[in-house]
């Protein structure tokens, strides 16, 4: 009987949890019909969606399977580089690879196939490279993956490989975001799809690693997290679900880093610096190691901030105040530091914790006020009596 | 007892730690059904000897052996928990952070047929609520069914070492080493506690072998008894005969009461 009630509520609060991100979805949609093209909240929403998918994947590494890894940039490259290379169409191609004879690669894939591979490649790579590396804890881990990003990063702009990469120059001219939007036939757009296809991508990527995270797998990361020794004296085998969380977090951020170079319309290997990485980390750890909900706010947050409201800063005014003199370019650092501090001093588990942001979470908040205010006239009554 | 099969046996097992033999020439034997206990002063080399039998350490020489066939050097521990040998730990080790229930099914993740991407996508739903089913009953048999949603860390003490038993018992072994279940429990949950591993013996057909310093608990449950001091085995019997050996109460039993006399002195003081 309970038991069914329970079900029945567990039900109800899936379908308003269902509801609230279709609700999301349903106003980006809208946003990118009435509100113009230049605003700078579509900058924010298809950035912040990109590294909330890439901050997620490094949320399954570091928050909740352990596992301290700093080498998404490294991941995100190898993604954006497949992307780029399999989807140039065959007459840029010339132009694109002018130092290098028009490339060595004469064929393009489909989009979708492309973010796969795209994914797939880094997460080869992560197999690879974690048989190794997945034997080294906690500080090490962190800088023997640092490490591989940064060869990456040489590794492709090295000129011998430039038929494939092109060396150290630019690729471009790949299908980007722009490329959703439905035109007519007089080239004018008639649906503005440029935000909703990233956020969709990012959407069900992270649905899969929530739903990961969530199942019998989820459950033996999480045992490895909290202690290690237990967990394999439970029968969870170390190797095999670190290099299985390895594996799968680099396919996402290799997925986040083919988004990426579709929204930078641009790729240069050089870019994907180990400051990148910081960036996400910083953005989980804002959100709250262990915590989806809360790197998607960190995300969004940490973009539209650095993006957006803090740009004043770089640029001479700020809050209408006109002060060119102190407001110059790098001020916007300063202050971003200073607000990272704060966070880090006064929220030290990041704006979620580890919990998450649902329904379930915001019926008990309320559940609680009420019950608190029932107790409260239930007191009072027994006074008065 | 009916049935005399070994399910667990250590052959002249010694385990050095550079130059500290911790362990020195070990042999020992448990028989299916049986409770067995390991008893010693601390630093006997106990929970060294239950390390070894579930691969955390790799012995000097010497062979374990499980249901007659000896475990090969250097298997990791989840795959000796995987052939039947669940443990739990001296000093708790749940996972503090998941839920009571998480934390059973954590143990029940390895028999699951279901791989990553099953999981994920929920095609094996069927053997999920199977495992769920039986991990909300074991969790009932330690009375910590009403708590199963409530985060592992927030349970007060003897539940936690409740819950340790609960999730080495949902890795469906057929040896179970409880490393000092009683610490830190008082004597009315020490009883308890002895009622409970003869009520999970015959109901999951268990073996137990058991290291603890509550002597009446161990006199109590034993069938037989392993004394060891300073890593050598120094005698082994029934619970009548070690409460009668010499050398045991030299090494061991007589200082346990002096223990008693300081503890209630330091109390008293």
């Amino acid at each position: 009987m309970n038991n069914i009630k329970h079900r029945r509520q567990k039900r109800i609060l899936t379908i308003v949890n269902a509801a609230l991100v279709l609700a999301i979805f349903v106003a980006v949609f809208i946003a990118e019909q009435v509100l113009p093209q230049t605003s700078m909240l579509f900058v924010v929403l298809k950035k912040g969606s990109i590294y909330a998918l890439i901050a997620v994947s490094m949320n399954l590494l570091n928050g909740f399977t352990g596992l301290f890894s700093l080498g998404q940039a490294g991941f995100m490259l190898i993604g954006a580089y497949v992307y780029g290379i399999f989807t140039i169409p065959e007459e840029f191609r010339q132009s694109v690879y002018q130092y290098f004879d028009g490339g060595l690669i004469h064929f393009t894939v489909p989009i979708v196939i492309a973010l796969v591979m795209a994914g797939a490649a880094a997460a080869i790579f992560a197999a690879l490279i974690g048989l190794p590396v997945l034997r080294l804890k906690s500080d090490y881990l962190a800088i023997a993956t640092l490490g591989f990003a940064e060869i990456l990063r040489a590794l492709f702009q090295w000129k011998i490989i430039g038929p494939v990469t092109n060396g150290s120059n630019l690729l471009r001219k790949f299908p980007n975001f722009n490329d959703f939007n439905i035109k007519n036939a007089d080239g004018q757009v008639v649906l503005y799809l440029s935000t909703l296809v990233p956020f969709i991508v990012a959407g069900v990527c992270i649905l899969l690693i929530v739903l990961l995270i969530r199942s019998s797998y989820g459950r033996a990361f999480r045992a490895i997290r909290d202690d290690e020794i237990a967990a394999e004296a439970m029968g969870v085998n170390l190797f095999k679900h670190k290099q299985l969380a390895f594996v799968i977090s680099s396919f996402f951020a290799g997925v986040g880093g083919a988004l990426l170079a579709m929204y930078q319309m641009a790729i240069q290997a050089n870019a994907f610096t180990s400051a990148m990485t910081y960036e996400i980390l910083l953005i989980v750890v804002i959100g709250g190691l262990g915590s989806v909900t809360g790197s998607c706010f960190g995300s969004f947050l940490f973009i539209a901030a650095s993006e957006w409201w803090l740009r004043g800063l770089d640029s001479g005014a700020f809050l209408g105040i006109n002060a060119p003199g102190v407001f110059r370019a790098g001020f916007r650092k300063v202050v971003f530091a200073v607000i990272i501090m704060a966070v880090v001093l006064f929220y030290r588990k990041g704006i979620m914790g580890d919990s998450e942001f649902s329904a379930k979470r915001i019926a008990e908040r309320f559940r609680r006020i009420f019950m608190k205010r029932k107790s409260k006239i239930e007191a009072v009554d027994s006074i008065d009596n | 007892m009916a049935n005399k099969n070994t399910v667990l046996a250590i052959d002249n097992l010694t385990m050095k730690f550079g130059g500290v033999t911790a362990i020195d020439d070990l042999s020992l034997h448990v028989d299916e059904g049986e409770i067995v206990a390991l008893i010693g002063p601390n630093g006997a080399g106990k929970t060294t000897a239950f390390n070894v039998i579930t691969g955390v350490y790799e012995a000097t020489s010497g062979l374990v052996s499980f249901d007659g066939s000896p475990i090969q050097k250097g298997v990791t521990p989840d795959k000796i928990t995987k052939l039947g040998i669940a443990r739990t730990f001296q000093n708790i080790r749940i996972f503090g952070s998941m839920t009571v229930l998480e934390n059973i099914l954590v143990a029940k993740h390895m028999r699951t047929k279901q791989n990553v991407f099953t999981a994920t996508f929920r095609l094996s739903r069927a053997e999920e609520r199977r495992v769920r089913r039986e991990a909300e009953e074991l969790l009932d048999d330690q009375g910590l069914l009403q708590m199963k949603d409530e985060t592992a860390s927030s349970l007060p003490y003897g539940l936690q070492r409740h819950l340790e038993i609960a999730r080495a018992l949902a890795t469906d072994p057929k040896v179970i080493l409880l490393d000092e279940p009683a610490a830190g429990m008082n004597p009315q949950e020490t009883l308890e506690l002895a009622a409970f591993v003869k009520r999970i013996r015959e109901k999951h057909g268990l073996t137990v072998f058991i290291i603890e310093h509550h002597m009446d608990l161990v006199m109590q449950i034993s069938d037989r008894i392993y004394v060891l001091d300073f890593g050598k085995l120094i005698a082994n019997g029934t619970p009548k005969q070690i409460q009668t050996n010499k050398k045991v109460i030299d090494a061991y039993l007589g200082s346990i009461e002096e223990d008693e006399l300081e503890e209630t002195a330091d109390v008293k003081s």
